[in-house]
């Protein structure tokens, strides 16, 4: 059985809540003591209502008090065919940063649409989102389809109307399918009244797509997150680097290279949960042993010296400022890229990106919460690193303010 | 992703990957054991995360003085077993030294309480990691909260204050006097924690299993252990059933389910068809309100 990671993308009054509570709901994935709680609540925001389904993924008393989702909330249900992580995301433009963490795990986006409403500036920004963090699949979800009284014509002109906007987006893989969360049609059951509309049902389509990482998922990538050496009588000598298979498959007498310092070695030995393997491939964690006693410590890359990726100490990127605090300029800050970390500075911002067009507008001099700047940033120490297109283990980034230690901007490698 | 690894496959390697970074990020990390199944799980994750070597931290256990004796010996046998460092703290003790009133009632609870000897023990080794079995799916503030959580010296979580984390880059640093909870299988649910326990093969505490037990049924039909700090009532009605445990917390605020489950296939059968959450089921701490664990968390409980 396979795991999908998405996130759904919206509003409340889009509807997001109320449709990831109906595919939990529809599923069977709420537990009756849960459904109690939530009727005993939903009764007491207005009597004559039905069930709230929004009221199951806000989870702090500051978001059931106010009737919004402020910060990612993570949901999980199965199906027989698959398991399923939800990273339930705000949509208000001042949670952009809460979207792009939510984001960043996920293979697939659903970024919901009002019928009533048609393309937003919420749906644009939340489209170029998806976009900067490379979703491999996008869904657009035209929802609340049954008050616009089941409308074909109402739901091909939206259609049109996306295709036309994402077209410079450059959207992987573009989906867009009508339903209605809370009646309940084309979420998990077929409606009649969508006779019209002949594709796949939102679980359907989910259950179904098929799972894949975008960009070049066949270089081997390694980095070293931990040096084992239990320095006992019997493993006097062992010394193993304990990590994970970004992407691409590691085998045993491959020639690699050792990154930043370039010095060439051999893979003497892979273990995998204490036994040797001859390969090991894509998410795999495994110890990695090198032929020749060379100086590898924790962020350093072993990588195959046929596919070398850039080791520079300046990149250029696209980031998303986090911290409530904007940017000062030649503030010392740290750039972490997995578990390799380095002092940093932001030399140069070059653009600002407009998030309803994906457009470049001229840098005005203040980068703040969640704004987007295209920038140019210069490190102490030499990042080995692909572009994020091709990669999106070693192609991303979070800067890290060394006074705070708060986590200020996520960034993506052009 | 890999389209080949199974979901199973995926979880463990995201926890081992956690795992690795905690000991790679932190100077005196600890793993919270507890004798439950989860704790017993990020025990096995360790176990592949770092032999040959030795865990880069110690076991640390707050026994509240209401803790299933099965648990205890679970939790002894396997430290020994695996030579690695076990580290006990009483809330017994804290509430002596700090003069702290006892939990009350009918089913007197220590929940509250073992915040403090939690805080204590952290301060006492310094430790500045804590490694610990919540998942997100078991309560909805806890889906909220980051797998890397600062908290402040008090061990508060400020749930408005969360680090943005992003993609698997874990931001660890912190301030001296602060420290973070660590939550590695924080994308696990109750079925994939058993499904693991089955494919692994790991072995449980025997009340994890059914067993007959006499109980007490309370008002609200929760099935709830006899034992010598739960005071008996007049009018309480006792009885004698095949249950199991859903979750090992105290013995005084963790209630039993009615269960036929004499292996994990049983147990993994059962809950397929069972309709109540897990912590629904069996902890009553969280019935006292809307945001309890929310409230709890924000005082320095895990």
């Amino acid at each position: 059985m396979q795991l999908l990671r998405f996130f759904t993308a919206g509003n409340v009054d889009d509807g997001k809540s109320t449709l990831i509570g109906r595919l939990l709901y529809d599923s069977h994935s709420i537990s009756t003591d849960i459904i109690e709680t939530l009727t005993r609540q939903s009764k007491a925001k207005n009597e004559n209502a039905g069930i709230d389904l929004a009221l199951l993924t806000d989870g702090l008393r500051a978001e059931r008090e106010q009737g919004i989702t402020i910060d990612v909330a993570y949901k999980y249900f199965t199906t027989e065919k698959r398991k399923f992580i939800i990273a339930d995301t705000p949509g208000h433009i001042q949670y952009t940063r809460n979207m792009f963490t939510g984001a960043s795990n996920a293979n697939l986006a659903i970024i919901l649409v009002d019928a009533r409403n048609g393309i937003t500036d919420q749906t644009k920004r939340h489209s170029v989102l998806s976009a900067i963090l490379g979703i491999p699949h996008v869904l657009v979800c035209i929802n609340k389809i049954d008050l616009v009284d089941y409308s074909e014509e109402v739901y091909r002109n939206i259609e049109a109307d996306y295709r036309a906007f994402s077209r410079n987006l450059n959207l992987k893989d573009l989906t867009v399918m009508p339903a209605s969360a809370l009646a309940g049609d084309n979420v998990v059951k077929k409606s009649e009244k969508l006779s019209w509309y002949q594709g796949q049902t939102l679980l359907d389509f989910l259950e179904t797509v098929e799972v894949s990482e975008s960009g070049r998922t066949d270089l081997p990538r390694f980095q070293v997150q931990y040096v084992v050496r239990p320095q006992t009588a019997a493993l006097h000598d062992y010394r193993g680097f304990a990590g994970h298979i970004a992407s691409g498959v590691y085998r045993k007498g491959q020639r690699v290279a050792v990154l930043p310092s370039g010095i060439e070695t051999l893979i003497d030995k892979i273990e995998r949960n204490g036994e040797e393997i001859a390969s090991a491939s894509e998410n795999m964690p495994v110890i990695l042993h090198l032929k020749d006693d060379v100086d590898v410590s924790r962020g350093n890359s072993i990588v195959p010296v046929e596919h070398l990726p850039k080791t520079e100490k300046e990149l250029s990127a696209t980031i998303c400022w986090m911290d409530n605090t904007a940017f000062i300029p030649g503030q010392k800050i740290l750039l972490q890229q997995n578990s390799f970390r380095t002092k940093a500075v932001i030399k140069d911002i070059a653009a600002k990106i407009d998030i309803h067009s994906y457009e470049e507008l001229p840098y005005d001099g203040t980068m703040k919460l969640n704004d987007i700047c295209r920038v140019i940033i210069k490190t102490a120490e030499p990042v080995s690193f692909d572009s994020y297109r091709d990669n999106r283990h070693t192609g991303a980034f979070i800067l890290i303010n060394e006074n705070t230690n708060n986590t200020v901007a996520a960034g993506t490698i052009h | 992703m890999n389209k080949r690894l199974d979901y199973l496959d995926e979880l463990e390697a995201e926890a081992i990957y956690i795992l690795r970074e905690v000991a790679g990020q932190f100077e005196r990390p600890a793993l919270l054991f507890s004798g439950g199944k989860d704790s017993i799980c990020l025990v096995h994750l360790a176990l592949k995360a770092f032999r040959p070597g030795k865990f880069p931290f110690p076991l640390v256990h707050v026994d509240t003085g209401h803790n299933f004796r099965e648990a205890l010996e679970y939790r002894d046998e396997l430290a020994k077993k695996l030579d690695e460092q076990l580290i006990v703290r009483y809330v017994e003790d804290t509430i002596r030294t700090k003069k702290l009133q006892d939990g009350k009632g009918k089913f007197p609870s220590r929940n509250a309480l073992q915040t403090y000897t939690l805080l204590d023990v952290i301060e006492e080794f310094e430790f500045d990691a804590c490694i610990g079995g919540a998942r997100r799916d078991e309560e909805k503030a806890r889906a909220k909260e980051r797998i890397f959580s600062v908290r402040d010296e008090f061990g508060q979580w400020d749930p408005k204050m969360q680090r943005p984390e992003l993609w698997n880059i874990y931001n660890g640093k912190i301030n001296k006097g602060e420290n973070v909870r660590v939550f590695p299988i924080s994308n696990w649910t109750e079925l994939d924690v058993w499904n693991y326990i089955k494919r692994e093969n790991i072995g449980l505490p025997s009340i994890y299993f059914t067993h007959e037990r006499e109980c007490i049924l309370t008002e609200n039909g929760q099935l709830m252990n006899t034992n010598e700090f739960v005071q008996l009532e007049e009018n309480d009605v006792l009885v004698t059933k095949k249950v199991r445990y859903r979750t090992v917390g105290d013995m005084t605020c963790t209630a039993a389910v009615e269960s036929e489950a004499y292996t994990v296939d049983d147990i993994i059968a059962e809950l397929k068809q069972t309709t109540i959450s897990e912590r629904g089921a069996t902890r009553m701490d969280d019935r006292i309100s809307e945001a309890a664990m929310e409230d709890r968390k924000k005082g320095g409980y895990f």
